[in-house]
């Protein structure tokens, strides 16, 4: 539940948990590192333009990972490129997410079998919290990860770690089978 | 009859590849290859690898050749020949409009050619990376290293019997 759905008394006083401001606040300005690898980062920079506004979630790219709290990494991760990621995602400071967008980042993509070069999935090299699929993702598919990581923000709290919050997520999220199946009701009747 | 005339200006550019393969031909005799005389791209290889640099600079500096322009420089792996080569696309560009292929071959294991370098500055970086994708070296090089891959990366990727290291600084390298 949102913060602003608590509801503001005539005086103007809101009553929430710690958890839920310190939530709030963090899910309304995530702040993504500003690099890109790849031709994903194209769509990333499509996706932080006028047509899709990324700014209207708050979300903002700064050009340190001292001042960031996402990372979006955007492309195909070489192998020279992934000791240069690990860097920077030691450079954040905590509480630090990472999205990982698009098939090469989240697998290898079409480099899986003979790109020597490419490092199979950024996850072998720093935690994930979000897989964004497609190849490259649509501003849309990138948004909706982003909403991902809101939703996983909301599932924190103090002194839960993030295997829990992320187990916590996982539990309150619907299976995407049924949704599939009933759509593919409609389309046929 | 635009195709007549396209088919006239390949066969005039064909000719025109004779004629400067005729001026090295009779500068270096064996030394070098007969004249492959294909459309596409005509060639001629280079037989005596260590005479491959005077062959360079004379192809430059020759007042009919003029082969002013290396356009590329490729590797290639012969598995079937035990050898490893490299293939020069070279032109003449504001003298002559003439083009022609130079490949110039060595041993698979240990084998070296001289280096280009010094004649197209093209060479440099273009030998670099036919080192770090094929591992023939390059004598002579003012600056030999690899160029893509890290500095420590084991194997030559493109040679055709290349199979991926298992690690690269503790991380996983294959799928």
């Amino acid at each position: 539940m949102g913060l602003l759905d608590a509801g503001i008394t005539k005086h103007n006083v809101v009553v929430t948990s710690v958890d839920n401001v310190l939530n709030w606040a963090r899910l309304s300005s995530l702040w993504p590192m500003g690099f890109g690898l790849a031709c994903c980062a194209i769509e990333m920079m499509a996706t932080n333009a006028s047509n899709y506004d990324l700014e209207r979630f708050g979300i903002f790219p700064r050009s340190s990972p001292r001042q960031s709290d996402l990372m979006i990494v955007a492309g195909t991760v070489t192998m020279k490129m992934a000791e240069r990621v690990v860097r920077l995602y030691e450079q954040m400071p905590e509480p630090r997410y990472v999205l990982s967008m698009g098939s090469c980042s989240n697998c290898g993509g079409p480099y899986w079998e003979h790109g020597y070069h490419v490092l199979k999935g950024v996850d072998r090299v720093i935690p994930v919290d979000v897989y964004v699929p497609g190849c490259p993702p649509r501003p849309e598919s990138l948004i909706g990860g982003l909403m991902k990581v809101q939703e996983l923000i909301r599932m924190e709290q103090i002194g839960l770690s993030r295997a829990d919050a992320l187990k916590k997520l996982a539990e309150k999220s619907i299976d995407p089978q049924s949704v599939i199946e009933q759509h593919r009701k409609v389309a046929r009747a | 009859m635009a195709e007549i005339e396209e088919g006239k200006g390949l066969s005039q550019s064909l000719h025109q590849s004779a004629a400067a393969y005729a001026v090295i031909r009779e500068q270096f005799a064996d030394a070098i290859s007969d004249f492959d005389a294909n459309e596409t791209m005509p060639f001629f290889e280079v037989i005596e690898t260590e005479k491959w640099p005077d062959i360079a600079l004379f192809m430059r500096d020759h007042p009919k050749l003029k082969f002013n322009y290396m356009a590329c420089l490729s590797g290639v792996d012969y598995p079937a020949e035990e050898k490893l080569g490299i293939v020069c696309n070279l032109e003449s560009l504001g003298a002559f409009g003439h083009r022609i292929a130079v490949k110039v071959k060595c041993s698979r294991e240990g084998g070296s050619i001289p280096t280009a370098a010094y004649v197209w500055h093209t060479a440099n970086w273009h030998e670099r990376e036919a080192y770090d994708m094929f591992g023939m070296q390059f004598t002579g090089h003012p600056d030999h290293r690899r160029i893509l891959c890290p500095e420590d990366w084991e194997g030559f990727p493109l040679r055709k019997d290349y199979k991926v290291q298992e690690s690269y600084h503790g991380i996983k390298v294959p799928y």
